[in-house]
């Protein structure tokens, strides 16, 4: 080691020797490459995509089709549970969508403060017995969460739905700002925007929507709408387009099963209600892998002309089918 | 001598800097470096005390940061059918309920003393008997001080010890509790401003806590966005931590920069003299001495043992003259025992019923002076009424909690300590700049663009101290079972800047977010023509109304409103239902 002294006068010129010249000389090419790498890296960075984003674009959990099994469930019943199974097993029972050890991501609507009866969120029994039956089935972890509009406290709580999927076995995730991650979206009109993570890393996705009046969209928003969910940012801008902006969220995410909550469903003030006078029983369920097919049913439960709903014309014959015809729908209410 | 319970900080140099000139005095320095203290009692007591202010800072702070709902699924409680209400499941305001001044200003403005404020007797009684125990040993900002007084001075030694007597300007405390009070009586409540617990609430409540949150967030973050597998998954952890411990979102307060600013430059006011604040400023510690002047617990001194060394007054937090040869001032004492677990000459004892010739009692205030204060805190009401903005020229923005009693009732009970703001789940509530004159400084005030009034939450009542904003239930606030509901203001249009009304776009989003049922806010559907410079094409347009019998004045509108700057749609104060001086509409004037 040289002494402190001596690199602290390296220019005196008759006294610098051979090692001081080479400390100097490491030094500044340490530095050099520390600023040539570093100024390299952070070269132009907020324009490199990162790894994040680019794993965005179609989100696909849908599993193949199986031409035994109707492709949407319309039935009829008053116990939520007994119902959903009932019509996961006309689909071919839950163990052909959910796999052992699967991550799955049930998406209810968790929107609102409203309790059950104001049918502003889904139903939080349809919501524990989704889980039960994706735990049985043999899900690794089935996380049950929504980006609420409301305080989310407030609306997981009295919504019920926090309690009940907590108490059948999930991990309720109450939406945190971290959570939320911006992706590339390529759709026609969201081209990036920040996404509720938890709800994308999943292996299988389950919409549960419920099915209710909204007066921007012609009166109904159902399963397509709920996926307005997984945005965070400023997602109020979106109702300025709001058919081009659900068509390109249900591109984006592309589920493995789809539930309408029709059991009570509100029919006035939506989305959120209010009042237990703007609800109405109706008793139905309709589950299936179609979501435009799904909603076209919504709309016929909440007595829309369904051509009149924008998001729908667009998505027909893209998504999913209008046409019921089309589909091979089993309807136990007709 | 190796660290133990009984040593004592002498520093160094302290046989010059600390004691008298004498041969003595340098003896018992030495002493007290090789023994400790005499008295084992003291060094027992100055750890209990240590033990109770770690406990209750803790306290305070576990209560502060537990100031918000966050839901526990799996308490066993079966939600499903109907849920149950929301409701904290602590009594966060506890230390407010007990601050004795909370509870004689309000009681003297507004005549009454609010329900939870009769738990004021529980400090105030054993002062009576005890003195100010509080200062010493519970009250969390004392503490704050009290440590970075000891763990971070800037003068030290003899310097520190001059600082350390008793000076005239700390009566200032009493002359300040003076004026607060006498404005009390005059039904303007401004001990808010100064009184500790209400200080300390407000500031870390409303600046330190979302203050080191946001640093938190955002070095997690950091970690989060680094692609690094490990940091990752850290990062979500951490944040879990964070949302837990601190607060879940990030929660921005009116001038939060000058709250935490204040507490922090407040705090810094030790490194040149011991807990200033608490000596000079503090009016609770201001009424706490004035409670202590019957007190039957005090000092006894044996001054002939004193050889001046000194230390009593080196470790002395309350400037109460421990030394030998003088008068121990029962009002400044903290009863911290520093003095008592400091002597190496066994010369001070804390006991019943001291020696009446050790002891001064009083606040020793000056007539004149007192005088002053009194006239000072006399002014005060009557010049903000006659000012412009109280009755007539009221600030349109001035929108107070959902059950806030009116404004001139609330004025005498509202003491600024930030519960409600703290608590309100949507970042609705902040401290008022000037809104509500100078006289309502840091009351509460809602800012719609930043937060909303949720429908059906009443947390802000249940956690107000002092019945400023009443505790109501969920169907009184939105008008079921009889109820008329609670009425914050009501909504307006700025038709030039809504999208529906001035661009003929798609938009309605306060629609969607109005939560009254039927909805205050509706739709007209209309075929308009969209112009354009290159041509026009007709199309269907929603273009909202507000129906004013309707509107709450929630403001969930102007929150959702995506014209972020200057919303479309805002909210004011006309038509509150608190105060009959502001009503509107003559139909809602006959519904109350």
């Amino acid at each position: 080691m040289a002494k402190a002294g001596e690199i602290q006068s390296p220019y005196k010129g008759e006294d610098i020797d051979r090692r001081s010249v080479l400390k100097i000389a490491a030094g500044g090419v340490v530095g050099a490459a520390a600023l040539g790498g570093g100024a390299a890296w952070l070269f132009d960075r907020e324009n490199r995509p990162s790894e994040e984003q680019g794993r965005g674009m179609v989100r696909d959990y849908t599993v193949p089709d199986d031409p035994a099994y109707p492709q949407v469930v319309k039935i009829q019943g008053s116990d939520p549970s007994q119902t959903l199974s009932r019509a996961v097993e006309l689909m071919g029972g839950i163990r052909r969508f959910i796999e052992p050890g699967d991550r799955v991501a049930i998406k209810p609507n968790i929107g609102w403060d409203r309790v059950p009866k104001h049918a502003a969120n889904t139903n939080p029994l349809l919501v524990a017995a989704m889980v039960d039956m994706c735990l049985k089935a043999g899900a690794s972890e089935v996380i049950v969460t929504d980006a609420s509009c409301n305080d989310a406290n407030r609306a997981y709580k009295n919504s019920g739905i926090g309690e009940a999927a907590y108490n059948a076995g999930a991990r309720v995730l109450l939406p945190r700002k971290d959570r939320f991650h911006e992706m590339v979206l390529e759709g026609k009109l969201l081209k990036k925007w920040p996404v509720y993570t938890p709800l994308v890393y999943a292996d299988k996705v389950i919409n549960m929507a419920i099915c209710k009046h909204h007066n921007l969209t012609n009166g109904l928003t159902a399963c397509m709408k709920n996926w307005y969910g997984i945005l965070g940012g400023q997602r109020n801008l979106l109702h300025q387009d709001i058919h081009t902006s659900i068509f390109d969220l249900a591109n984006f995410m592309r589920p493995t099963l789809v539930v309408l909550d029709a059991l009570r469903i509100l029919v006035r003030n939506g989305p959120q209600g209010g009042s237990f006078s703007d609800t109405e029983v109706k008793n139905l369920l309709v589950v299936g892998t179609d979501q435009v097919a799904i909603d076209t049913i919504a709309a016929d439960i909440m007595g829309r002309d369904p051509r009149t709903i924008g998001f729908l014309t667009l998505s027909d014959g893209v998504l999913g089918h209008m046409d019921l015809s089309r589909i091979r729908l089993k309807d136990l209410t007709a | 001598m190796a660290f133990t319970w009984k040593g004592i900080y002498v520093p160094q140099g302290a046989e010059q800097h600390v004691a008298a000139d004498t041969p003595a005095a340098k003896d018992s320095i030495r002493k007290a470096r090789l023994y400790g203290a005499t008295s084992t009692k003291g060094r027992a007591l100055v750890w209990l005390r240590r033990l109770s202010q770690a406990f209750f800072l803790f306290l305070f702070l576990y209560l502060l940061v537990n100031t918000e709902y966050i839901p526990s699924f799996g308490s066993g409680v079966e939600t499903a059918a109907g849920a149950e209400s929301v409701a904290l499941d602590m009594p966060v305001n506890i230390f407010l309920s007990i601050d004795p001044l909370v509870g004689l200003s309000t009681a003297i403005a507004a005549h009454s003393l609010f329900k939870g404020l009769i738990w004021c007797l529980v400090l105030a009684i054993p002062t009576l008997l005890v003195g100010r125990f509080f200062c010493g040993w519970i009250c969390p900002f004392g503490t704050l001080h009290h440590w970075t007084a000891a763990l971070w001075p800037s003068i030290q030694g003899g310097k520190r010890i001059k600082r350390n007597r008793l000076q005239p300007f700390m009566r200032l405390k009493f002359y300040l509790l003076v004026g607060f009070l006498v404005a009390s009586l005059f039904t303007t409540v401004q001990i808010g401003l100064l009184d500790p617990i209400c200080l300390l609430t407000r500031s870390v409540g409303l600046a330190i806590i979302p203050g080191l949150n946001y640093v938190a967030a955002e070095a997690l973050n950091l970690m989060a966005l680094s692609n690094i597998g490990f940091l990752q998954s850290w990062a979500d952890t951490g944040n879990t931590v964070r949302a837990s411990t601190l607060s879940q979102d990030q929660a921005v307060y009116n001038g939060a920069f000058f709250l935490g600013a204040s507490l922090i430059g407040l705090l810094l006011m030790n490194r040149y003299i011991t807990r200033l604040w608490c000596r000079m400023l503090c009016p609770l510690g201001a009424l706490l001495g004035i409670f202590s002047r019957f007190s039957i617990f005090g000092m006894r001194k044996d001054h002939e043992k004193c050889t001046g060394c000194n230390l009593c007054l080196l470790h002395c937090q309350g400037a109460a003259e421990p030394q030998g040869g003088v008068q121990w001032h029962a009002a400044e004492c903290h009863l911290c025992f520093n003095c008592e677990g400091a002597c190496p000459e066994d010369v001070i004892h804390f006991k019943f019923f001291p020696r009446r010739s050790d002891v001064e009692v009083g606040a020793n205030m000056q007539r004149r002076s007192f005088m002053r204060a009194a006239a000072a805190g006399a002014v005060m009401l009557p010049l903000s009424r006659v000012s412009t903005g109280f009755w007539e020229n009221s600030n349109p923005k001035l929108i107070r909690p959902p059950g806030s009693v009116p404004e001139k009732e609330f004025l005498e009970r509202c003491i600024k300590c930030g519960e409600c703001m703290k608590v309100c789940p949507t970042n609705f509530l902040h401290p008022a700049a000037f809104e509500a004159g100078l006289e309502g400084l840091w009351s509460p005030v809602a800012i719609a663009r930043v937060g909303y009034c949720e429908h059906s939450c009443t947390l802000c009542g249940s956690v107000c101290p002092t019945g400023a904003i009443q505790p109501i239930t969920e169907a009184q606030k939105v008008g079921k079972d009889g109820h008329q509901p609670i009425r914050l203001g009501t909504a307006f249009y700025n038709r030039g800047r809504c999208l529906p009304w001035a661009m003929d776009t798609p938009c309605i989003v306060c629609e969607e977010w109005c939560p009254t049922s039927p909805k205050a806010i509706w739709v007209e559907e209309v075929e308009v023509r969209k112009e354009r410079k290159d041509g026009g094409e007709v199309i269907k347009l929603q273009r909202p109304h507000v129906d004013p019998e309707r509107c709450i004045g929630c403001g969930a509108c102007e929150y959702a409103c995506p014209v972020k700057d200057d919303p479309a749609v805002y909210i004011t104060n006309i038509n509150e239902s608190r105060e009959p001086e502001n009503r509107l509409l003559l139909k809602v004037i006959q519904q109350y």
